[in-house]
């Protein structure tokens, strides 16, 4: 048994990769992740990806946002302490718009980064689990799980065959962990 | 990919022969992975100079007061209010083009919007100074949230648009800096890749973590969409709030409908002159010249003359409307901006923003890399004119002419201002020494399809029709970036 984890196609163009993904799969070898340096389009498709789901939760904080703000106005203004401002109504829906607005956005956009931080595994200090370091360079990656994959000549005669500028037999997942 | 099978018709926004995509990273971080150069240097002397100018300044009032200010019973907002509006308006550019641009799909934004995103952020904070500063006691400050106190809770009033404003600046500048912190990840994961020692550690720290697999993608561009979405609306309403500050009031001046819409194209008028005063800058010094090309330099000018249009047709219904209302009070505060004590801020502004931007209809002006550099400051200032004009020359004769009076302002104010200055450049200096000026990935995006050396391969294998081939090659024309000498055998 071999002692390498990681197969790791590299490749200097997006559509080689692209066909590099394709070869493999028509040979039923299961990709493990694809890292690149920039959004490759069509690709989570191809992998069977399924499409993310933030939009929905950056629907529900807006909505939370503009709620709290409302009520938050309302309380103030109309129940805790009505102040009279000249004779005018309390309640004055125009003047609320603004800042419920400004809080929609508000918790929109933080409520969805944080939820993609949370479910991406980003925060600060985290130790980062690189493959390759050139993937965020220059370098289109497509690591394959040598275990149960083999034989592994097959793998990289086909990553190379798709054009793969450098095919790497890696024994540890991460390069990124000293 | 989005870009590919791009027409021949449009101009490349990437130049240059033999781009990599590991030329691109190497050409946008050289600034950020070597020792500063001389010019950085020169520069960032002056600007922190300029920056502690701010700090004296700035000491000096919380000292001693807003009475170190020139302002007078019937002047009381001046300078202060001035810069605010300016810096507010200088950094509404930023989220044009990494938002509106981005829902229309402008690609030629994607090498621009990280400077400019960064150079919103820095308008901002030098904004809520402003905000700080004017307020005298700035420990009072906590007064404008409505947080529970021994009053009650006494609220603050949510009727006046100066708590809108709070909340619109703070939820502007916490949400650009979220947009533009999330837009930075994946090329803080390429310096923190390409680095060693400590150095990797400090990057890998802010990088949060970044691998650019698959899944982080997609949630990226997701994220990018809607914060672009919603930012959107976001940048014109808090230009739109900061124009209710003064259109609510009943001041002959102010009062009026028009002001929204005139301030919002205003602030893109100004913030995209400040990009223009920045980046062609930075363009030269940081050899950025193949990503920054002309083609985005004429575009921005387009703008500036769309913008500035806009607001020339602003002034002009205002002083129509005036008049038409029959309002004396109202027709005689226009009269006086224009030919009253402060003529020469209102011909000032005029000038300025209405007739020098009309300028750049002429085709070889617009494409003048020193002309819009100074056209550039030419509006920067008469925008601050612009704010000067509507905030002083309508308070300085109010309904009794017995309180009528001139404002002067004094140093300290003076410093504040040039002081602001200082803390904008040396903000906008370190980010370029730290941070890529140009958002890699997305410019990486662009090179299969909408480079230069793309477009010439599509010539080269023919199959192009010959009058788009030459429209194509005659556009190229423009570019200081391209050689002409190439295109002769095609």
């Amino acid at each position: 048994m071999s002692s390498t984890k990681f197969i790791l196609g590299l490749f200097e163009d997006p559509d080689e990769m692209l066909d590099g993904i394709h070869k493999l799969q028509q040979n039923s070898i299961p990709i493990y992740d694809v890292y690149t340096p920039m959004p490759i389009h069509g690709i989570e498709a191809k992998l069977g990806i399924k499409e993310s789901r933030l939009g929905y939760a950056a629907f529900i904080f807006g909505c939370t946002g503009g709620t709290v703000a409302f009520s938050m106005l309302y309380y103030m203004l109309v129940w805790d302490w009505p102040h009279n401002i000249g004779g005018k109504p309390n309640f004055a829906i125009p003047d609320f718009v603004p800042i419920t607005f400004e809080w929609t956005v508000l918790f929109t956009a933080f409520g969805m980064v944080l939820t993609f931080f949370y479910a991406t595994h980003l925060f600060p200090g985290r130790a980062p689990r690189v493959m390759d370091f050139r993937a965020t360079d220059d370098r289109f990656v497509i690591a394959i799980d040598a275990r149960g994959n083999i034989p592994h000549e097959d793998i990289t005669k086909l990553l190379n065959e798709a054009g793969a500028v450098e095919v790497k037999h890696n024994e540890r997942k991460y390069v990124s962990y000293e | 990919m989005a870009s590919h099978g791009e027409s021949i018709i449009r101009e490349p926004l990437i130049t240059g022969k033999d781009i990599t995509y590991a030329q691109i990273t190497n050409d946008v971080l050289r600034p950020v992975e070597n020792t500063p150069t001389k010019a950085w240097w020169i520069g960032f002397t002056v600007a922190s100079l300029g920056a502690l100018l701010w700090v004296v300044a700035v000491s000096y009032t919380f000292w001693f007061g807003i009475g170190a200010w020139g302002l007078n019973k019937t002047v009381g907002w001046a300078w202060d209010i001035t810069g605010f509006v300016w810096w507010v308006g200088i950094g509404h550019a930023g989220t044009l083009i990494s938002a509106v641009l981005l829902l229309f799909r402008q690609n030629w934004r994607n090498s621009i919007n990280r400077s400019a995103e960064a150079m919103t952020i820095f308008a901002v904070i030098c904004a809520a100074t402003y905000i700080v500063a004017h307020m005298g006691r700035p420990w009072m400050a906590v007064y404008s949230l409505p947080l529970p106190n021994q009053y009650g809770s006494l609220w603050v009033n949510f009727n006046s648009p100066l708590i809108w404003d709070v909340f619109a600046i703070s939820t502007y500048f916490s949400v650009s800096l979220v947009f533009w912190y999330t837009g930075l990840l994946p090329d803080i994961a390429s310096i923190r890749d390409r680095a060693t020692g400590l150095r990797r550690r400090i990057y890998s720290i802010f990088s949060f973590g970044w691998t650019g697999s698959v899944k982080t993608w997609q949630r990226f561009e997701t994220v990018s969409l809607i914060l672009a979405g919603i930012s959107t609306p976001l940048v014109l309403s808090v230009h739109t709030i900061v124009s209710m500050d003064f259109a609510t009031s009943l001041e002959p001046g102010w009062h009026t409908t028009i002001f929204p819409p005139y301030f919002v194209a205003g602030a893109i008028f100004s913030g995209f002159a400040m990009v223009q005063t920045l980046l062609l800058v930075a363009r030269k010094v940081l050899g950025l010249e193949n990503y920054i090309t002309m083609f985005h330099i004429e575009s921005m000018n387009k703008i500036i003359i769309l913008t500035g249009s806009i607001v020339g047709v602003a002034y002009i219904t205002e002083f129509f409307i005036a008049w038409y209302s029959g309002v004396e009070y109202e027709q005689y505060a226009f009269i006086n901006r224009a030919t009253g004590p402060y003529w020469w801020a209102y011909w000032s502004m005029m000038s300025c923003n209405v007739i020098s931007p009309q300028l750049f209809w002429f085709r070889k002006l617009r494409l003048s890399i020193p002309f819009s550099w100074f056209l550039s400051i030419i509006v920067n200032i008469g925008m601050w004119f612009e704010r000067f004009v509507i905030i002083v020359t309508s308070l300085h004769r109010d309904y009794i002419p017995s309180s009528w009076a001139m404002f002067y302002p004094t140093w300290v104010e003076v410093s504040i201002f040039i002081g602001s200055i200082g803390v904008f450049f040396t903000l906008f200096l370190l980010f370029i020494r730290v941070l890529p000026s140009v958002a890699m990935a997305e410019v990486k995006l662009l090179l299969k399809g909408s480079s230069e050396q793309a477009k010439k391969k599509v010539l080269a294998h023919g199959h192009v029709d010959p009058a788009q081939a030459e429209f194509y090659i005659e556009s190229l024309e423009k570019f200081d970036s391209v050689e002409m000498a190439d295109y002769a055998k095609l």
